[in-house]
């Protein structure tokens, strides 16, 4: 139990409290991500309500393939996540380390699908600019939060799988015990990467098929 | 009603045991302060990287007002002119006014008033200053690489196509400085919520604990925003995605909503944090009671959620429908609702108390005129038809002026003033104060009276050159500018000489009854040695007015005796 009381830092009294601090905190700090996803949806859905044809157009040419495999790959990375913190609050190490080992396989699995997406993509000249294959200057604009969207989001799925590989990695050196605080914070924020995918897949790939 | 109080303090910290241990004597090095994790020293490395900013600000502004004494300038170049009040505005809103009173006294008290050992997350406490950091380094950078000449706004298309300056550089610091404000938010958050002492219950904080609770929800949920703005401004001059671009069917008046649907949030970022620090003067310089406590609690919570809902009154011109104007408008009266409530109700803490004129109650109660000023002459702005003939007028320019660096400015120095002998454990010379006080009331309205006239009349904001009619009141506005450099360096001067050769402050030279006030003056590392516990309600000063007399004893125990 010695590696337990190495966990709490100051200024909590035990780990309990210190693990529902670090889970506040991490709610509060997604409150603030919300927000800034919510800003850019919003952006989106004024542009689409001004140019509704014009998104309808722009948005059959999004590579619905890579789209879903995309899907698939980031939320069955969100139930090994899951396995890890349950694994974690029953002090299961090598079960932690394990599942956590494969969401970060799934999580670089999404970058290099997303990579190859978009090296089609611009092989298309689906670039807003000079040479854009689609005349109606406002399908310019749906390109436009599609590289900004998919792009914010991979930053934010970059971060968390640094993040998640130096988590797992002190785990693996028991530098950190599996139980610590900050196995809850990594959890939720992949959670919350994920949610974001699971409202860019219908705006981006979805909504240019009805 | 005495003994209760006399109960409430405890000797959580005893001057035999502390030693000399004050957080101040853990170590003397350089790193000892860049690597710290003590909420205290953090404070401290904030206030030293402000107040540098608000001089750079300064010397930015004292360059305009001094330009603007002629009608058609006479040594600067319109070019030069607009990026030096661009630079004014950056600085003086994001790298001093938004972190200027919770990123030094909220890090230094917060923890203390709720009698905790430190924040809920120190390295990401420290982690939040090195941001700052960063993002300042990108704000000097912008200024040797040559400046931006946008305006803080960064509207486009000017910014994004048009514009000359470094508009990506200056973007790039302001993005950062706003995860420094998030981390620093999201840290008080979870401190308020977790950390409170044994019987320290919501309604027992003092109310400087609340306007910090408050705003640090304002910086949590506004500033991603203003983040996202600032990424799509980046997005379209650095990558030429057409954001804005009405060439494509973009719409710029939608980054004005982004913009605004933080930086109208940012004035209660800058406002709540002061509403605390002077609730807690009045108190104490008026020994009195807080009257209405909870409606104070209300009021700030008030503001905070009726802040986001107002944006829309800064594009009444912007081609908004009537609608909207209508609703904004409606909104922005509403918010005058719990701001009236607080002055009046800091009015009553006074009425009837032993008031002492002390450089700190002289601040805050210059906070209480101009905040007045500034609000009600925001009522005007808030009426559509008013706002529309005033609109980029220099009547606009006062009013904010008046509650940002009038009420903001004003708390700051008061907070810094009342705090200054728990934080260094030393007294500073109470005359040069209250001269450096007064001094700073009259500049202020000296400055800013005549731009609510000259506004009035017509003139518009940002202009270099201007009609000779308005000479006069520039002329009186750049001599005001002139009095307050005297009001700002002179705590500069009396505070530097307090900090090595004044004389030595007793624990509680106030008699004030805050956590803050029952521990050593400097306080040490760990804030208390023995968890405090708390049974009373804030504010234990007398009921009813009662004077001050150094042989009495106060409702608190002092520690130092």
């Amino acid at each position: 139990m010695s590696d337990v009381s190495a966990a709490v830092r100051e200024p909590w009294p035990d780990l309990t409290v210190q693990r529902q601090g670090v889970g506040l905190g991490i709610w509060v700090f997604l409150a603030s991500e919300v927000l800034f996803f919510g800003a850019l949806i919003t952006a989106y859905g004024i542009y689409r309500s001004i140019h509704p044809a014009a998104f309808l157009a722009a948005a059959k040419h999004t590579e619905l393939v890579y789209g879903t495999i995309n899907t698939v790959l980031l939320l069955t990375s969100s139930v090994t996540m899951t396995v890890a913190l349950r694994a974690a609050e029953a002090r299961l190490r090598r079960a932690t380390i394990g599942c956590l080992a494969v969401t970060l396989v799934l999580g670089v699995g999404f970058l290099l699908c997303k990579g190859l997406e978009y090296r089609d993509d611009l092989r298309e000249g689906f670039f807003p600019g000079a040479g854009f294959p689609l005349a109606d200057p406002p399908t310019q604009l749906f390109w436009m939060l599609y590289w900004i969207m998919t792009g914010i989001h991979a930053i934010h799925l970059s971060a968390g799988i640094l993040v998640v590989g130096v988590v797992a990695m002190l785990f693996w050196r028991r530098v950190l015990p599996v139980q610590d605080s900050t196995m809850e914070g990594i959890a939720t924020y992949w959670h919350f990467v994920d949610t974001v995918w699971i409202l860019l897949f219908p705006l981006l790939y979805l909504v240019g098929r009805i | 009603m005495t003994e209760v109080a006399t109960d409430m303090t405890l000797p959580f910290a005893p001057v035999e045991e502390t030693g000399a241990a004050s957080y101040l004597d853990e170590g003397h090095t350089i790193m000892s302060w860049l690597a710290t994790t003590d909420h205290k020293r953090i404070a401290i490395l904030y206030a030293v990287s402000i107040t540098i900013f608000f001089f750079i600000g300064g010397a930015a502004i004292a360059l305009v007002r001094l330009e603007l004494i002629e009608p058609h300038g006479w040594f600067l170049t319109s070019d030069a002119y607009n990026r030096l009040f661009t630079l004014h505005g950056i600085i003086m809103v994001w790298f001093f006014l938004v972190p200027s009173i919770p990123a030094t006294m909220g890090n230094f008290l917060l923890p203390l008033m709720i009698g905790a050992r430190d924040v809920a997350f120190p390295r990401l406490n420290l982690l939040s200053w090195y941001l700052y950091v960063i993002g300042a380094a990108f704000t000097v950078y912008v200024v040797i690489a040559g400046g931006v000449d946008t305006g803080w706004t960064f509207y486009p298309p000017l910014s994004s196509n048009y514009a000359n300056g470094q508009v990506v550089a200056a973007a790039a610091g302001v993005f950062v400085v706003g995860f420094s404000s998030i981390a620093t938010g999201v840290n008080f958050i979870v401190t308020t919520h977790m950390l409170r002492a044994p019987g320290m219950t919501w309604f027992r904080l003092p109310l400087f604990c609340w306007s910090m609770y408050t705003v640090s929800l304002v910086m949590v949920l506004a500033t991603p925003v203003l983040a996202m703005s600032l990424l799509l401004i980046v997005a379209e001059r650095a990558f030429g995605l057409p954001v804005f671009d009405a060439a494509h069917g973009g719409d710029p008046v939608l980054f004005q909503h982004i913009f605004w649907f933080y930086s109208h949030p940012a004035v209660y970022i800058m406002i709540l944090p002061a509403m605390g620090v002077v609730s807690e003067i009045f108190a104490c310089f008026a020994r009195r009671q807080v009257f209405g406590y909870a409606f104070m609690v209300y009021a700030l919570l008030a503001i905070a959620v009726i802040g986001f809902m107002v944006w829309g009154h800064h594009m009444f011109v912007a081609g908004q429908s009537q609608l909207a104007n209508l609703v904004f408008s409606f909104l922005s009266f509403m918010v005058a609702v719990p701001s009236a409530i607080k002055v009046f109700n800091w009015i009553a803490t006074m009425y009837r108390g032993q008031i002492g004129f002390e450089a700190p109650m002289l601040y805050a109660l210059g906070f209480l005129g101009l905040f007045t000023i500034g609000g009600l002459t925001g009522l005007f702005l808030a009426s559509v038809p008013i706002d529309v003939a005033t609109t980029d007028s220099y009547f606009v320019v006062a009013h904010f002026h008046t509650i940002m660096v009038g009420g903001t400015v004003s708390a700051f120095m008061a907070g810094i003033h009342y705090w200054w002998p728990k934080v260094t454990g030393r007294l500073y010379h109470e005359f040069f104060a209250q001269f450096a006080a007064i001094t700073m009331f009259l500049g202020f309205n000296v400055t800013f009276l005549p731009q609510f006239v000259m506004g009035w009349q017509g003139m518009p904001r940002r202009y270099h050159t201007y009609p000779e009619v308005f000479q006069v009141w520039h002329v009186i506005s750049s001599l005001g500018a002139g009095i307050l450099v005297v009001a700002y360096t002179l705590p500069l001067i009396y505070l530097g000489w307090s900090l090595f050769r004044g004389e030595r402050a007793s624990d509680n030279p106030w008699h004030a009854t805050g956590l803050e006030w029952q521990t050593p003056s400097p306080p040490p590392k760990e804030n208390f040695h023995h968890v405090p516990v708390i049974d009373a309600e804030p504010y234990m000063y007398h009921e009813t007015g009662h004077p001050r007399e150094p042989g009495e004893p106060t409702p608190v125990r002092e520690q130092g005796e």
